[in-house]
């Protein structure tokens, strides 16, 4: 039996980030790891120059530049930092709690709502996500229709200005469905049939307000754009215009075949770049999403069966599906809404690979292909010359719950690995 | 051999189930949790593992299953869920415990066969969190195709749940889906979740008193009225025998210690504290009470109570000495608790078998039912479950799994029924269709909103 032993070695590199981090970006040579670009082939024995904040240069044998601090790593491996492509990090920090809680407010059509005004920074979420080699998140707001602006953000940084790398990122709408009430408002109802109808009613209303907000939002953009100087400024409907302009994406929420169905021709019609969020059945839906280069941001795989007569292991099954259909996809832990738990964001993908999706895109899932959904697939999401230098130190593959992180940088600087969880564990392992 | 003893083989004999036979998995990674880890076979007959070695005879007439380059452990056990139950709160009342989950089995819960297919073989079912006093909880076998009486792990000791904190104190308030009562239900605090279970003891040992008192009497040969039967002090006497094990929810150190005190008090134990999640602050004190501990891996900040919670729970308990196992409290969870053990590896290094154990022996102890679940022993169970690379990487994944020496999930089947099914269901919907389709030419009534119930609605 080893008696906290194991904490020993945490320790050591804690103690060694934390005299490293007030360095902040400076020129480092990572070498002797085997290097995991993600876009292209493993370099055993390699290494990786970070230089002011960016990736400078990656290779077998990088000459160490004047001045650089050279890190060996040999035995150890070098990743890309993972992105969780759906999160409400910042916004909640304990979800019960309506004072902690910034994630959704009142209204069905909000553009102008900004999750990169209310992340926290000192949340602790941050720290704990970030542990398990987790480097940048979206993070987005909730509720109504028109939920407000999602925000990409690295998992370090004194304010948003340091952490924003997209922000806003998209403008999320949670596309209007029939919802019928849940089981226990249910039994308040009499009949079904009823709940249903009044269901019905609301979304019928509810795609008449959503398309004539579109419509109103149009109209504004073309009477901005002739006005003169006393123009009356709509915060609404302003934030709406990068939208019709095909400069910001939207996010659209849509669970079921149908639904997803609404949304592919919504996007369509009012010529918006979509990306998909959540649904649940893309698999039904793949080959649309394919023709309409629609990408999709995942479901937790580890969900149970959408139907009760689905298959057992439908939800594990569906990435692989929809890889070979060709359709684009990310991973995510899935907020705002839910219970998340981002810092497992590599275990939805890993649980995919034992049914159908090949090893290697579950990792592009969580690293190339959401930083490609969300436009920065030349800035970050790999291991390539002229990115941010967010990258993670490993003693194996992420994608497996054993790995210990070893290390970070994000932006090119050193980033602690410490946070409440492991303070605590220290202090009452000592007790 | 005398007739009587012929009768008995005889009898024997008859009641054996029909698929009782010898079954060996050979070539196999046996991870027996308690015995090591080898390679080689178990040799299983009428439901109990008979051998388990690196070299084991295959007797004749035996079904050989070949598990090369695959990975036998124990069937995986679940401290804590609420699957294949009709209803899990009764919430109207602060002490619930006249109700029990025994009485609301559900077989035909999918939630079962999923289970199942993720090497689940046994759980125990406990009432919700809506008292400091619930309802009794039922250790369950996932024997899929049995019915209510079928599920039930027979000769478990009973349990009943009790729970502290949140979910207790907001009880009662309109519209937690807890139960109908509105308004007010006390208690609204810490301090009044103590005194419910302290009132509660206290009238249960005065009403173990009378029945006491009348036995003497009757031992005596006095004569004697029987007291009136209670049915919701009963199992409370049992708590207090030691007859019934109490599975208490629990998050805060200070309500952990606020109910080990209690049991103190009245001279019983508490098996397990579940949840558990500021169990690490504590873990002396709880191992000292002889007091077991069934946490969540890692789930932390989903409401205030949980907000000190730490993926490291576990190993600090483990290394108190606390027995401690990893349950799921969700069907989804319970799907793939071998990678929740993993995670006590990667938080606070625990070793592969201290972390299978979380979910095998350990639980099985908690439950009290070692002897017969728990691990690959020879005379146990044969509750198994075969994976296809070791259960503790992600990317592991069920391939059959063996209860009482019977094949209840085998992955290969599955997949081989599923066209099948798929046909069976088309055909339904088809049948339906046309059904509709027929009944649309004639003329409706008018409230027949028949056209507008709720298929395929999110």
């Amino acid at each position: 039996m080893r008696t906290g032993a194991a904490s020993l070695p945490i320790l050591a590199i804690t103690l060694t980030l934390v005299s490293l981090c007030a360095a902040g970006p400076d020129t480092i040579l990572l070498r002797g790891a085997t290097v995991h670009p993600v876009s292209g082939p493993d370099i055993a024995d390699g290494s990786v120059l970070l230089r002011d904040g960016k990736i400078a240069e990656i290779g077998a044998r990088i000459a160490v530049p004047k001045g650089a601090r050279v890190v060996e790593l040999k035995g150890l491996h070098i990743y890309p930092g993972m992105i969780d492509s759906a999160t409400e990090i910042g916004l909640s920090e304990i979800g019960a709690v309506r004072e902690m809680n910034d994630v959704s407010d009142i209204g069905l059509f909000k553009p102008q709502l900004r999750a990169a005004s209310a992340v926290n920074p000192a949340s602790e979420h941050i720290p704990v996500t970030r542990a398990n080699g987790i480097t940048s998140v979206i993070t987005s707001p909730g509720g109504g229709i028109v939920a407000g602006q999602s925000v990409l953000m690295h998992l370090s940084g004194w304010t948003m200005e340091d952490m924003a790398v997209r922000a806003p990122a998209a403008m999320r709408l949670e596309f209007p469905n029939i919802r019928t009430p849940n089981r226990f408002a249910a039994a308040e109802t009499p009949g079904r049939t009823s709940a249903y109808a009044e269901a019905k009613k609301r979304y019928e209303q509810q795609m008449r307000d959503l398309n004539d907000f579109m419509e109103s939002a149009r109209r504004y953009r073309q009477a901005k754009a002739v006005a003169g100087p006393d123009f009356e400024i709509d915060l609404k409907l302003e934030a709406m215009i990068p939208v019709l302009d095909g400069k910001l994406p939207m996010l659209i929420r849509a669970e079921k075949e149908k639904t997803i169905k609404e949304a592919i021709a919504f996007a369509d019609k009012q010529k918006v770049h979509m990306i998909l969020e959540r649904g649940t059945e893309a698999w039904k839906v793949a080959a649309e999403l394919k023709a309409h280069n629609i990408p999709v941001v995942l479901p937790p795989t580890l969900r149970l069966p959408d139907e009760e007569d689905d298959p057992y292991d439908k939800p594990f099954s569906i990435p692989g599906e929809l890889s070979k259909a060709g359709v684009k996809f990310a991973f995510a832990s899935f907020g705002p809404g839910d219970e998340d738990n981002p810092r497992n964001l590599p275990y939805e993908a890993a649980a995919a690979v034992g049914f159908g999706l090949p090893r290697e895109e579950a990792l592009k899932a969580v690293t190339i292909y959401a930083a490609q959904i969300w436009g920065v697939g030349d800035e970050i999401g790999s291991i390539e010359k002229g990115k941010w230098a967010d990258l993670i130190v490993t003693d194996g593959d992420p994608l497996e719950t054993r790995t210990q992180i070893k290390q970070m940088y994000i932006k090119g600087a050193a980033v602690d690995l410490d946070n409440k969880h492991h303070r605590l564990y220290e202090k009452y392992l000592a007790r | 051999m005398n007739r009587f003893v012929l009768f008995l083989l005889a009898l024997l004999a008859a009641t054996l189930p029909a698929a009782a036979q010898t079954t060996v998995i050979r070539n196999a990674t046996v991870l027996t949790v308690t015995k090591g880890t080898f390679q080689g076979s178990i040799l299983i007959r009428d439901g109990k593992i008979v051998e388990a070695g690196e070299k084991v005879l295959v007797p004749d007439g035996a079904r050989v299953i070949d598990a090369g380059g695959q990975f036998v452990m124990p069937g995986i056990i679940d401290c804590h869920s609420h699957i294949a139950a009709d209803s899990i709160n009764e919430g109207a009342v602060a002490v619930s415990s006249m109700v029990g989950i025994e009485d609301v089995i559900n077989p035909d819960d999918i939630d079962i066969y999923r289970a199942l297919a993720g090497g689940v073989t046994t759980a125990n079912i406990l009432h919700g969190s809506a008292n400091p006093i619930g309802g009794k909880c039922q250790v369950m076998k996932m024997r899929w195709g049995k019915d209510a009486q079928g599920l039930i792990f027979e000769g478990a000791t009973p349990g009943i749940k009790f729970a502290l904190g949140e979910n207790v104190k907001r009880s009662g308030s309109p519209g937690n889906g807890f139960g109908a009562s509105p308004g007010l239900r006390y208690p609204a605090s810490r301090m009044g979740v103590e005194d419910v279970i302290r009132e509660a003891l206290t009238e249960a040992r005065a009403y173990q008193k009378e029945w006491r008192d009348y036995q003497a009497k009757i031992d005596r040969h006095e004569q004697a009225i029987p007291p009136r039967r209670d049915l919701k002090l009963e199992p409370l006497v049992e708590v207090l025998e030691g007859k019934r094990y109490v599975h208490a929810h629990c998050y805060r150190a200070d309500e952990i210690l606020m109910l080990l005190r209690v049991a103190d008090d009245f001279g019983f134990k508490i098996r397990t504290l579940q949840h558990v999640l500021e169990g690490y602050k504590v873990a002396g004190e709880i191992a000292a009470h002889g007091t077991g501990a069934s946490t969540f891996s890692d789930w932390w900040a989903y409401k205030a109570e949980a907000f000190d919670a730490i993926p490291y729970n576990a190993a600090i308990m483990v290394r108190k000495g606390v027995l401690v196992s990893l349950n799921s409290d969700s069907a989804e969870l319970m799907r793939h608790l071998n990678t929740e053990a993993a995670k006590a590896m990667k938080y606070g290094g625990l070793d592969e078998t201290e972390a299978l154990s979380l979910v095998t022996i350990n639980p099985a102890k908690q439950l009290g039912i070692e002897k017969r679940v728990g691990s690959i022993e020879p005379g146990k169970d044969a509750d198994l479950a075969i994976f296809d690379r070791d259960p503790l990487s992600n990317y592991a994944k069920v391939e059959k799994v063996f209860i009482d020496g019977e094949l209840y999930f085998d992955r290969e089947k599955d997949l081989e029924e599923r066209p099948g099914k798929e046909a069976r269901k088309k055909a339904l919907i088809d049948k339906e269709k046309a059904q509709e389709k027929k009944e649309r030419k004639k003329p409706e009534p008018a409230e027949d909103k028949k056209s507008e119930e709720p298929g395929g609605v999110e």
